[in-house]
């Protein structure tokens, strides 16, 4: 150590310099700087590439966590369809696979995952956009403060307790209004459902607003716009495709859930629109087959890795769409 | 056309004389104090505006300029915190007394802004706005094509007036802003900076219009620039930052004496350069 300095020093010193006795004093504690500086230099280059290197793993381990299932998906998926025409599964009707005359039509679970999302957007989307509006455009700061992490919490709710409220408090009313309702029904799961996702719509759609610029409600208000008129045709138009991507991101949200329905909404695969009756999403369907005692291997364990697949295709789908619309609306006022 | 105004009643102690005995101003403003929170940023303005007159606001930056202006269409309302003391009267009648609904003052006292800021619709529905929120249901295409015509805008954009307003030039949506304010015929129009965000051709056609405007109505326009307000006002109002903090009148006057003969030494100092 001492003897670095030494020779660091004695370079320094042998520098000639212009003002020797008012250098000495300051050349000293550059010099000792330099030498140190040569070694950290190695070490921090080190530190350097090692937080790059694990950074870099980190990135790499979400890749090829979706990379790899992605590969088991299509792997088994394409198994399937090589016992099963891929038109009969897009196009049949009947779902049947675990019964003894198989039938793998998989409309019924598609008709199931799309009505239960249907009914929760009807809720999600008007109560959200609205509360949006609300929050974004006339709630005073204060109670703003006070609304959004109550939002929060109703977004933090584990998906299973909505299930059970569903299934124990939601299901019991409708029974009380339409003596029909089946105690696993659609509507129930799907109005539950529709709370699950407000939060979301609500708070991506407040930012949206909250992008339209000042510059442009002041311009409304000062053609004698009231602030109905400057939020209902100025704001919200001007956020229209940031609500839509809230739209549809809550739309791909409902139809991903799983534990809401395969609590609430039954496991009886069928067709139709009849929201007090049972039905089986695609979801819930996977829930079924994997918990149950299906073999693996089989044909019938097969099929979630058929439906996994048109659920990820119908996600990233409606993902991609969204996508498109933000990067549309990012565009909006340049 | 539009039939929006606001009766005009006579008002208890607002008919003082302006300081050369006329009565006729349009706007005025008596004992006016304004604050944002505990800032005080105006102090006992007292100043009045003739109509059909371009009357050009100046003064340092962090004066009050454009909060003045906002006080005229009560803009100054949309911020939580502001509060106003004093009287503002348009024709005879205090627009901050209660019986005033904001919306309607805003209909007769147009704003263009410092930016340019079009509604992203069409150049068509950006003039459309204003007299749709306003209920007008006479005919729409004519009362467009004149508001354009009146901006100075017609002739570049009658061809495509289903484009979208952000798609022109600075220049133009800034003409189109005016032509949008204009729309709903106001008596008065309230400018502030409509120029420091455009090039000097663009701030030339501006400044063209802003004078053929003044044929029709009144004009009220905060500039940082003064050249700029002794080429297009009548009269000058000369603001700065007292000691409070709050921005105060100093003076007010016809342009051109005002820039040659000053009454007030910060006036002398403000306008040949040696502050602000």
């Amino acid at each position: 150590m001492v003897s670095q300095w030494r020779d660091a020093l004695n370079n320094v010193k042998s520098v000639p310099r212009a003002h020797p006795t008012a250098d000495a004093a300051a050349s000293e504690p550059a010099g000792l700087d330099f030498a140190r500086s040569r070694r950290d230099s190695l070490r921090r280059k080190f530190v350097e590439r090692s937080v790059h290197a694990v950074l870099f793993l980190c990135a790499l381990i979400s890749v090829l966590t979706t990379t790899g299932i992605v590969i088991t998906l299509l792997g088994e998926t394409i198994q399937f369809f090589g016992e099963v025409p891929i038109v009969d599964f897009l196009t049949g009707t009947r779902w049947t696979p675990l019964f003894a005359s198989k039938s793998f039509g998989v409309l019924p679970l598609v008709n199931g995952t799309i009505v239960v999302a249907l009914v929760a957007i009807v809720v999600a989307v008007p109560i959200g956009l609205l509360t949006a509006i609300f929050l974004s455009e006339f709630a005073p700061a204060r109670l703003r403060s006070m609304v959004k992490p109550v939002l929060e919490v109703l977004a933090g709710i584990p998906t299973v307790v909505y299930g059970y409220f569903a299934l124990q408090f939601v299901t019991p009313i409708l029974r009380d209004i339409f003596p029909q309702t089946q105690i696993f029904n659609v509507a129930s799961a799907g109005i539950v459902m529709g709370f699950m996702i407000l939060p979301m719509m609500a708070s991506i759609s407040e930012d949206a607003l909250r992008a339209v610029p000042r510059d442009l409600r002041e311009g409304a208000f000062a053609l004698g716009a009231t602030r109905f008129e400057v939020v209902s045709r100025v704001v919200v138009p001007g956020a229209l495709s940031g609500i839509l991507a809230a739209v549809i991101l809550s739309i791909s949200r409902a139809i991903g859930e799983t534990m809401i329905v395969a609590i609430a909404a039954g496991l009886q695969p069928q067709m139709g629109f009849d929201l007090l009756r049972s039905m089986e999403t695609m979801t819930a369907y996977i829930v079924q087959v994997s918990l149950g005692d299906t073999p693996q291997g089989g044909i019938e364990f097969r099929t979630i890795f058929a439906v996994g697949t048109l659920l990820f295709v119908m996600t990233l789908v409606m993902n991609l769409l969204s996508d498109l619309l933000v990067r549309r609306y990012r565009e909006a006022y340049e | 056309m539009i039939n929006l105004r606001i009766d005009a009643q006579p008002a208890d102690a607002v008919a003082t004389p302006s300081e050369n005995g006329q009565t006729d101003a349009i706007l005025m403003t008596r004992s006016l104090n304004f604050w944002y929170g505990s800032a005080y940023v105006l102090e006992n303005v007292n100043c009045d505006v003739r109509p059909r007159e371009v009357t050009a606001i100046i003064g340092p930056s962090g004066c009050g300029k454009s909060t003045f202006l906002r006080c005229f269409n009560r803009m100054n309302e949309l911020i939580p915190t502001a509060r106003l003391e004093g009287s503002v009267v348009f024709r005879n009648r205090d627009i901050y007394d209660r019986a005033v609904d904001p919306v309607e003052v805003r209909r007769q006292v147009g704003m263009v802004f410092q930016k340019p800021n079009p509604f992203p619709k069409s150049i068509y529905e950006n003039v459309a706005y204003g007299p749709r929120v306003n209920g007008y249901k006479g005919d729409m295409d004519e009362i467009v094509e004149t508001s354009l015509k009146r901006a100075a805008l017609w002739d570049e954009v009658k061809d495509d007036l289903k484009k979208s307003g952000l798609a022109l030039s600075g220049g133009q949506q800034q003409r189109l802003c005016i032509a949008r304010a204009l729309a709903v015929q106001p008596d008065v129009l309230l400018m502030d900076e409509p120029c420091s965000a455009l090039d000097p051709i663009a701030t030339t056609r501006i400044e063209d219009l802003i004078r053929e405007l003044r044929e029709q109505l009144t004009i009220i326009i905060v500039t940082h620039n003064m050249q700029q307000a002794a080429r297009i006002s009548d009269r000058t109002a000369f603001f700065t930052v007292a000691e409070s903090g709050a921005g105060v009148l100093v003076e007010v006057n016809d342009t051109q004496k005002l820039f040659t003969t000053p009454t007030d030494p910060r006036t002398e100092a403000y306008i040949t350069g040696r502050f602000g």
